[in-house]
């Protein structure tokens, strides 16, 4: 394991020209929003920073935040942050298994304790003792538990780490539990979403190297740089909303048009995340431009949110569900009725009364 | 103290009055106890909140399920933006208005204090409240009368008016802070809530839901209202435009 390398030592060791490396780091500063200046900031610490080691671990998950991250838009991101990071153990992607992979996770704790990043994909579920993830034999809870005990910092991938996701959905039989719900002593940066763009990620990671600290958090713990504004602030079809222009039904006019899809049940207006702006798969794309509506994937609890293909969530317990609407709409009906039934017999009884000055 | 049916005058009352020659009897004439209970900015501020809540409901419903969607370029409507605006512009005249309301309390008379307590504590309110539910299911003709607000319309306006509001008040300058970001002031002040509430999407139905209780709780009152001005021993309706609260009578009970 080589430890006192530093990001420019592998790159270069791996045939990358300081042309490309330059070029990597203005490409992060403008991924991260920094200006310029912030260049040779960041090659600077790319050349001195020894590599931070970062355990990742995976609990209940379905390892699309890995699968994303590996997808990282430009090659030499996908390049250097894979080699970059000494992503000392990761039991996806490493080479070694078993026995031998567990070793590496003890040497890194017991050599870099409090200096490791833990990076967390998936959560632990708590019922029966943690029976439900078992990790080398054990309930993955213990092995978060232990690892999270030295680390610097913990990185809560995807909305699994971070808010609970699908296993976590009601009833949520195996009490899938969040990370920051479990470790309650360590920084934890939330990088939801199902699952995060890579570029978030590799962000992430880049800043807290470059500058040997947490990126801005948010008042629940995600990077401001990335989650502070709604998918809608910054969604180019924004302009149909304000408009007034809809799709009402997947194959409509509307649709063809690429008007606004609030109405068949978008979450963009309650999202936030950078889909509108760092897009997915290299810039190409991202839900909305596909034509369908973001699902809010990055929102705690969207499972339990109500349909992906309506704005209003429906009631349970009225009927099997109706929407507030029908609800609060047969609730004033009643309302009316009964305030009719009730002038009615105030009329009868004020017909009997002969007025105020009968004598 | 004067009888109850003293206050009906005779045509000699009305001698040397504006009516001087006419006959009483054909015009009913009585001479009313009236009092001063809503103060100018009461006034003012419960037609300007009136106002501010239709446009609310008719705004949020509508942000809730727009109307159909309009042909043509982008560029030449703006008809979400517009809804949008008069409901945060309304919403801010609400907002306002009861900080202002809840100013009043301490700077106007005992009756603008009525809003926004009940007093749980006195075996008087509930026996008020227990003879208003006896009224309206008919059981009991009158009860006592009342300066302010009786003990059951109270009940109700502290409920669904008082708290209600304020919840609306609250989440949607949490919603508000949506568009403002997290940084403005109402990220600041009201960034708490959505968290609190469940996340976003639950705060935008709590929200919706609020629309309902008021859009109810306005239906009530103006019922109850026009139904005690004509049926009860006092006004109502002229007491919240003139100020003034009539008596029918003068009976003590």
């Amino acid at each position: 394991m080589a430890v006192l390398e530093t990001f420019y030592d592998v790159m270069r060791r791996q045939g990358i020209t300081r042309r490309s490396f330059v070029k990597y780091c203005s490409l992060t500063a403008a991924a991260l929003g920094l200006g310029p200046e912030f260049v040779p900031q960041i090659a600077h610490a790319m050349e001195t920073k020894p590599r931070t080691p970062v355990l990742w671990l995976h609990g209940l998950e379905c390892t699309c935040c890995s699968e994303s991250f590996i997808r990282a838009a430009h090659p030499l991101v996908k390049d250097v942050i894979l080699s970059m990071i000494s992503l000392d153990y990761d039991d996806t992607l490493m080479a070694s298994a078993g026995h031998q992979a567990e070793a590496i996770l003890d040497e890194v704790m017991e050599k870099y304790h409090g200096n490791y990043i833990l990076a967390v994909e998936g959560n632990p579920p708590l019922n029966e003792d943690g029976m439900y993830c078992i990790i080398g034999g054990k309930p993955f809870v213990e092995q978060l538990r232990r690892v999270a005990s030295g680390a610097k910092a913990i990185i809560s991938w995807g909305s699994c780490a971070s808010y609970g996701c699908v296993q976590a959905a009601r009833p949520n039989p195996t009490q899938a539990t969040p990370v920051h719900k479990v470790i309650l002593d360590k920084p934890i940066i939330k990088v939801p979403g199902c699952p995060p763009i890579a570029e978030v990620m590799t962000g992430v990671i880049t800043y807290m190297q470059t500058f040997d600290r947490l990126p801005e958090l948010d008042r629940q713990g995600r990077p401001k740089m990335f989650y502070s504004q709604r998918i809608h602030d910054k969604c180019y079809r924004r302009p149909h909303f304000d408009a007034g222009q809809y799709v009402e039904a997947f194959d409509d006019e509307g649709a063809r048009k690429g008007y606004c899809l609030y109405k068949v049940g978008c979450k963009g207006p309650t999202t936030y995340n950078a889909c509108s702006t760092v897009r997915w798969n290299d810039g190409v794309s991202f839900p909305i431009q596909s034509g369908h509506g973001c699902i809010g994937c990055s929102e705690d609890g969207f499972w339990d949110k109500g349909s992906w293909y309506a704005r209003l969530q429906d009631v349970s317990g009225f009927g099997i569900e109706a929407s507030a609407d029908k609800v609060g709409l047969a609730a004033g009906g009643a309302v009316g009725a009964g305030l009719a039934a009730h002038a009615a017999i105030s009329a009868l009884t004020r017909a009997r009364y002969k007025g105020d000055d009968a004598q | 103290m004067s009888a109850p049916d003293s206050a009906i005058l005779t045509d000699d009352d009305l001698k040397g009055t504006n009516l001087d020659g006419l006959k009483a009897r054909p015009l009913r004439a009585r001479r009313l106890t009236t009092v001063y209970v809503y103060e100018a900015p009461v006034r003012l501020w419960h037609w300007m909140t009136a106002a501010s809540i239709v446009v609310l409901a008719a705004t949020g419903y509508l942000i809730g399920s727009p109307p159909p969607s309009l042909s043509g370029e982008a560029s030449s409507h703006f008809q979400m933006g517009w809804i949008r605006y008069l409901h945060f512009a309304a919403a801010w005249i609400f907002a306002v208005g009861f900080a202002g309301r809840v100013a009043w309390a301490f700077l106007g008379n005992v009756y603008a204090r009525e809003l926004f307590f009940i007093p749980f504590w006195k075996p008087a309110y509930w026996k008020e409240l227990l003879d208003e539910v006896l009224v309206y299911a008919f059981l009991k003709k009158h009860v006592k009368t009342v300066v302010g607000h009786n003990a059951l319309a109270r009940t109700a306006l502290f409920f669904c008016f008082t708290l209600t509001g304020l919840f609306m008040i609250v989440t949607g300058f949490a919603l508000y802070s949506d568009g403002t970001g997290i940084d403005s002031w109402e990220g600041h002040v009201f960034g708490w809530v959505m968290p609190w509430l469940g996340g976003n999407l639950s705060t935008h139905f709590l929200h919706h839901w609020g629309m309902w209780v008021i859009i109810l709780f306005v239906m009530i009152h103006v019922y109850t209202v026009s139904r005690e001005d004509i049926m009860s021993r006092q006004s109502l309706i002229s007491a919240m435009t003139n100020g003034y609260r009539t008596f029918r009578d003068d009976r003590p009970d």
